[in-house]
């Protein structure tokens, strides 16, 4: 059976709210309880209302939309990091993330230890990290400095070296959030070209990003969040030009 | 793993603990990681993990041993101090770290789905790293007076090392999950642990407490934290007395017929409800932290 054409991702009539919540203190919730629960604890916001999106496998998706449209809470519902309030997300195969590349470094230790340990919390194996391991370093052009402690790295080799890991884990849907914007010019065209390649491969990418010029170079399919709804869905040059239009009457 | 792949699946929908096991390898480096970022940049490094307990048991030793003469009335009262001490610790350090992990991997929590079982579990895991070498001190300082256990008795030292490794996940798991909303819970965990080396009989003899509580001593025997601390002793301070020191309430009664049972089970039971609070909880943590 090729996979190709089955959904990779569906979610239907996804709801998702968030409570802003003031006090931290089981005393404060207990005077609130006593007195009989006045007033409001918490202040309540509709990331996401209704939203439904089904993703083929193979497909490349650009998530687009202002601040505060709703793009990351999308990808983290989909990633599994939030639980959706209502509907369903489904995923087909491992999902992986660029979310915030470097997030499970640990800066006390060296290079080395933090690909095993970003390697694993991204969900490979012992294995797949031995193998990949050379080619991880290549493609960050670290070098010699990979047995150095990662709080002596530049700002660009933390980023160069997280992004590699996370394009080495070789999930079948890649989940993508801003992190386009990777190091000096050269290494943001390697990181492109790279995520062009999985492309081709076929590998789902899912894209959130401001960069209208780059989604739409790399994606195919184009979705426009606002207010937590999706209001377009096709051809990522319409919908790029649509947000293009919108922002302008907005301002 | 390859059936699974053709599966549309809920993301973020765990297994809980069981998760844990498949993510062994994961669960490995994270343990590696604490321990080589524990002491780093320090000159004693991993020595310190011998320092702290020797420090405590001098203490305890001069205080209560030779100020308040405890060792008359308990021969070899060094190693029944000493067995009891790193056996508390272990549990407290388990149990107060399990229980900051989750907010102190809210980095990774909020970005990326992992199992999140496998932060407290992982702390228990690097306590055990330091309760080890303190087991290796107190088997020499044994065999210096003339430990001679039965083969019983070393099961049953295993036996308590998981069992309280299990009991310190549980309640982890349980403090751990409720401090994402409530940073109280730090606070009565700082207390639990105080009460914990008090309410066990680490400093003195289990008999004393009998003496006070008459028929109500089944309650002191209930928390299986003393029921491990007393097969403790009975495995590490029980074989090195000699014949004419033994008497007949060195160990309560029914210690393992009754008591160890009993404490297996409110372990278990610990460690039930601790998953059960953990998972019901575990849904939010991502925007709660």
């Amino acid at each position: 059976m090729t996979s190709h054409g089955n959904v990779a991702i569906s979610c239907v009539g996804l709801r998702k709210q968030f409570v802003l919540r003031h006090t931290r203190s089981l005393k404060e919730a207990l005077v609130w309880l006593v007195k009989g629960r006045k007033g409001d604890l918490s202040k309540k916001f509709l990331a996401l209302k209704d939203v439904s999106l089904e993703v083929k496998q193979g497909e490349t998706v650009a998530l687009m939309g202002l601040n505060g449209s709703g793009k990351s809470t999308l990808l983290k519902l989909i990633s599994g990091v939030l639980q959706p309030d209502g509907g369903t997300v489904r995923t087909r195969g491992r999902v992986a993330g660029l979310i915030e590349v470097g997030a499970g470094f640990h800066h006390d230790l060296s290079g080395r230890d933090n690909v095993y340990l970003n390697g694993a919390i991204l969900g490979m194996t012992e294995k797949q990290i031995d193998n990949m391991f050379d080619s991880i370093v290549e493609f960050s052009e670290i070098g010699e400095f990979i047995d150095t402690e990662v709080k002596f790295y530049s700002s660009g080799m933390y980023l160069r070296l997280a992004f590699s890991i996370a394009v080495h884990t070789d999930p079948e849907v890649f989940l993508i959030d801003e992190i386009l914007a990777v190091g000096d010019e050269p290494f943001q065209r390697k990181c492109i070209a790279k995520i062009k390649e999985l492309a081709d491969l076929g590998k789902t990418l899912f894209v959130v990003s401001h960069d209208l010029d780059l989604v739409a170079t790399v994606c195919e399919r184009g979705v426009l969040l606002e207010h937590g709804q999706v209001i377009m869905d096709g051809d990522v040059h319409d919908v790029v030009s649509e947000l293009r239009r919108r922002s302008l009457t907005e301002t | 793993m390859a059936g699974q792949s053709d599966q549309l699946v809920k993301p973020g929908s765990g297994r809980g603990l069981l998760d844990v096991y498949g993510d062994r390898f994961l669960l490995k480096l994270l343990v590696r990681k604490e321990i080589k970022v524990r002491y780093r940049g320090s000159v004693l490094g991993l020595l310190w993990s011998y320092v702290k307990p020797l420090v405590q048991f001098l203490i305890y030793f001069v205080a209560l041993g030779i100020f308040l003469n405890l060792q008359r009335g308990t021969p070899n009262y060094a190693i029944y101090l000493f067995a009891g001490i790193v056996l508390v610790n272990f549990f407290t350090e388990s149990l107060s770290n399990a229980t900051r992990s989750i907010v102190d991997n809210r980095d990774l929590i909020r970005k990326i789905y992992l199992p999140r079982e496998l932060f407290p579990v992982s702390t228990v895991w690097v306590s055990a790293a330091h309760f080890l070498p303190q087991l290796l001190v107190l088997i020499g300082a044994c065999l210096v007076v003339g430990w001679t256990p039965s083969i019983l008795q070393l099961a049953a030292v295993v036996l308590i090392f998981g069992m309280v490794a299990v009991l310190a996940t549980g309640l982890g798991l349980m403090f751990g999950a409720v401090n994402v909303y409530f940073r109280d819970s730090e606070n009565i965990v700082d207390m639990i642990v105080m009460v914990v080396t008090w309410a066990s009989p680490v400093l003195y003899v289990w008999s004393m407490v009998e003496r006070v509580m008459g028929p109500w001593f089944w309650v002191y025997q209930l928390n299986p934290m003393t029921v491990a601390v007393e097969v403790f002793h009975w495995a590490f301070w029980e074989p090195t007395l000699k014949a004419d020191q033994l008497v007949a309430d060195t160990m309560p009664p029914d210690l393992l017929t009754v008591w160890l049972p009993v404490a297996m089970l409110v372990t278990l039971a610990v460690l039930f409800l601790g998953q059960l609070t953990f998972r019901r909880l575990a849904i939010h943590f991502a925007q709660e932290l």
